[in-house]
């Protein structure tokens, strides 16, 4: 008989439910019982509520197990998993669950199909298609391929990728860099953190093109210090990549030079704004720089620097091995391509969900998500971290695309939805995101730095009905200041989660029907 | 300070030894200063005040400097934690599943009162976090250098068991 390839993911998600201890129980078991398994260390496929999600290769394709704990593991075997038996944790052939086949996998199409650190891997599902094609290419047809396809910054600021690169490229400048924003701090998203543990060389390829477009030989990966796995996983792809060629002085014997470092942030929310981040890696305070100028001409080290996100990264390899057309074929309007949505909070079925823009908050949350874990109605979805709007049952119905957000006051960011049930305390949450502002305020303009206290201030008094009409005007009054005269989104959009709140559920804040009436 | 947490503090010897092979692994890198701090936080527990002047002769800049940058990033601490360090996420994500009631459950088991507080004995420290990208699986929590989601003051507890 021979091996049976058993996968057992190794991201953080997983490994929070147990994952490692099912992994090594499985072994022992089944080699206990003379089944001849091979434990594959695999990525998620991000459908969480599964997790720790255990798959088997058979004739039939993968067959899925979940969740699965350690308790399970002798019934499962029991049961005969390995030639993909029944059992009431069976979940069928993988590729078929309707939570995954209904998606849209240009970004994660490798997700929990692959060893993350396994090149052979890595390029029989596609790897490094893209990069070739740029080594083919001349710098600025590259650029032109990125602006072609439309790709924006999905950090959260939108901007167009290809302008960033095509404006580094044109700089003069000896030394320029590409630096990857991988500090995810926004509550409910992870899928930064999944592209890294469990795909890294599609963040790697992604940068090498960036630095082949834009004439930058160093670059640099900013991974928040939760995500320890993460920085680990990536320094070990690096010296991978560098063994075989990917990376190095001469990337794949093109001449061209290309060095790349993972660093290792320190637990400050404002350091995911570019500039903060930059000062970070100088080794400084994370304080927030003015603009312009831009870090696009000065950047790191005062050096001309392309900064994006991980996804943006990660959606080049895509756009470079199948064209700008292809990927622009997705998403609607000037929302070009695919975002993975990340389903988080009080949720059934949450996880990631990689779709065209385009797609709704309702079909998000409801066909997606199955509704709330706790099975009670939802009351308001946060979406786009915590400087992102909540939005309340009348606005779910609103395609999900930067422009039509943008239109009724919201972000669509970094395409997290944190989903709050009826018993959320509107209130309270408002207050937390003043909290949240002056805790993690850089402190450098003092709407950010002095107003987030305030805020807190005003909207205890508000609670509390200490002259509550007056504070109510007070608080709007400071949200426009703060939005209006912030350096940056941390005190220019806190007020967003904010005033959300308040206009949609000022009930929250003791503020009846008649009160607004009279407002 | 009872003598379990003045044993965390470390003996001028191990600090000056830890600082000068960080020092020398990693000063020459470009924006070495939180490579360093990391680096003897990792192994020390914290980043002692002796060290300050060290780290900043080694870099060319002011202990104000490095002071400024220690106390900026809530990373990084100035003082031990206690030998057993309990993150409760406070973010939006966790709240909606109980994080609050998390992190008072963890506070009030172990007695650890305040942001960065830790039990009288030193055992533990139960602090904040902001997010461990675990939303999926809210609420979610990091014992040590173990993740744990989806859980509930009663799992906490078999958590804590199995620690001590």
């Amino acid at each position: 008989m021979s091996t049976v390839k058993v996968y057992v993911p190794r991201d953080s998600a997983a490994l929070a439910v147990g994952a490692d201890e099912v992994a090594d129980s499985i072994l022992a078991q089944c080699t206990a019982c003379g089944l001849d398994v091979q434990v594959i260390r695999n990525s998620s496929r991000g459908l969480f509520w599964l997790e720790p999600m255990v798959e088997v290769e058979t004739a039939q394709g993968r067959i899925g197990y979940g969740p699965v704990s350690v308790e399970d593991v002798p019934k499962l075997i029991e049961a005969g998993f390995t030639t993909g038996g029944a059992h009431a944790l069976c979940l069928g052939p993988v590729e078929e669950l309707a939570y995954l086949k209904k998606q849209q996998r240009l970004t994660f199409a490798r997700a929990g199909i692959t060893d993350p650190l396994s090149l052979p891997d890595y390029e029989v599902h596609g790897g490094w298609a893209g990069l070739r094609a740029a080594l083919a290419m001349q710098p600025d047809e590259i650029w032109q391929a990125i602006l072609d396809s439309g790709l924006r910054g999905r950090g959260g600021a939108a901007f167009p990728a290809g302008i960033k690169w095509r404006t580094v490229a044109q700089a003069q400048a000896k030394q320029k860099y590409v630096v990857c924003n991988a500090d995810e701090g926004d509550s409910g998203t992870f899928a930064d953190r999944m592209v890294i543990e469990g795909d890294p060389y599609m963040l790697i390829e992604g940068m090498t093109i960036a630095a082949i477009a834009s004439g930058a030989t160093k670059g640099f990966v900013y991974i928040r210090s939760e995500y320890p796995l993460a920085v680990q996983v990536l320094k070990e792809a690096i010296v991978h990549a560098r063994v075989a060629g990917f990376l190095g002085q001469n990337v794949l014997g093109s001449g061209r030079a290309f060095e790349l470092e993972a660093r290792m942030a320190a637990g400050s929310y404002v350091c995911g704004e570019e500039t903060a981040m930059l000062e970070s890696l100088e080794g400084k305070r994370g304080v927030v720089r003015a603009k312009p100028p831009v870090p696009a001409l000065v950047g790191l080290f005062g050096q001309p620097t392309v900064i994006n996100n991980v996804l943006t990264y990660a959606a080049a390899p895509t756009i470079l091995a199948k064209g700008a057309a292809f990927y622009k074929n997705y998403g609607v309007g000037r929302s070009t391509g695919t975002l993975p949505f990340q389903l988080a909070g009080n949720i059934k079925n949450g996880g990631l969900v990689e779709l065209a823009f385009g797609v709704t908050l309702r079909e998000l949350v409801f066909e997606y998500g199955g509704g709330t874990a706790t099975g009670r109605a939802v009351k308001a979805v946060q979406v786009g971290g915590p400087l992102g709007t909540y939005l309340p049952e009348s606005q779910w119905d609103i395609p999900l695309d930067y422009e039509a957000y943008a239109k009724v006051g919201a972000v669509v960011g970094h395409g997290g939805l944190v989903v709050h049930d009826e018993t959320a305390d509107l209130a309270g949450l408002a207050r937390y995101a003043m909290e949240f502002c002056a805790f993690e305020s850089c402190g450098k303009c003092t709407p950010c730095r002095i107003g987030s206290t305030r805020g807190v201030e005003v909207i205890d008094k508000i609670i509390a009905n200490h002259q509550r009409a007056q504070q109510v005007i007070l608080l709007r009054d400071l949200c426009d200041t703060m939005m209006g005269g912030s350096l940056c989104a941390m005190g220019g959009m806190t007020p967003y989660p904010v005033l959300s709140a308040l206009n949609h559920f000022p009930q929250d804040f003791g503020i009846s029907s008649d009160d607004r009436a009279a407002a | 300070m009872s003598s379990t947490t003045a044993s965390l503090i470390k003996a001028p010897a191990e600090i000056a030894a830890t600082v000068a092979r960080v020092l020398d692994e990693r000063a020459q890198l470009d924006g070495a200063l939180l490579p360093i701090l990391h680096g003897v936080q990792d192994e020390l527990g914290y980043i002692p005040a002796s060290s300050v002047g060290t780290i900043a002769q080694a870099l060319n800049l002011s202990r104000a400097e490095v002071h400024g940058v220690i106390t900026y990033y809530h990373h990084f601490r100035g003082e031990p934690a206690g030998k057993c360090v309990v993150q409760v996420c406070r973010a939006e994500s966790c709240r909606a599943m109980g994080g609050e009631e998390l992190l008072a459950h963890a506070r009030q088991k172990l007695g650890c009162h305040g942001e960065h507080g830790m039990s009288d004995d030193g055992a533990f420290s139960v602090e904040p976090v902001y997010c461990l990208g675990l939303c999926a699986s809210s609420p979610a929590l990091m014992v040590g250098e173990k993740l744990h989601a989806r859980m509930s003051p009663a799992k906490l507890d078999k958590v804590l068991e199995a620690q001590a």
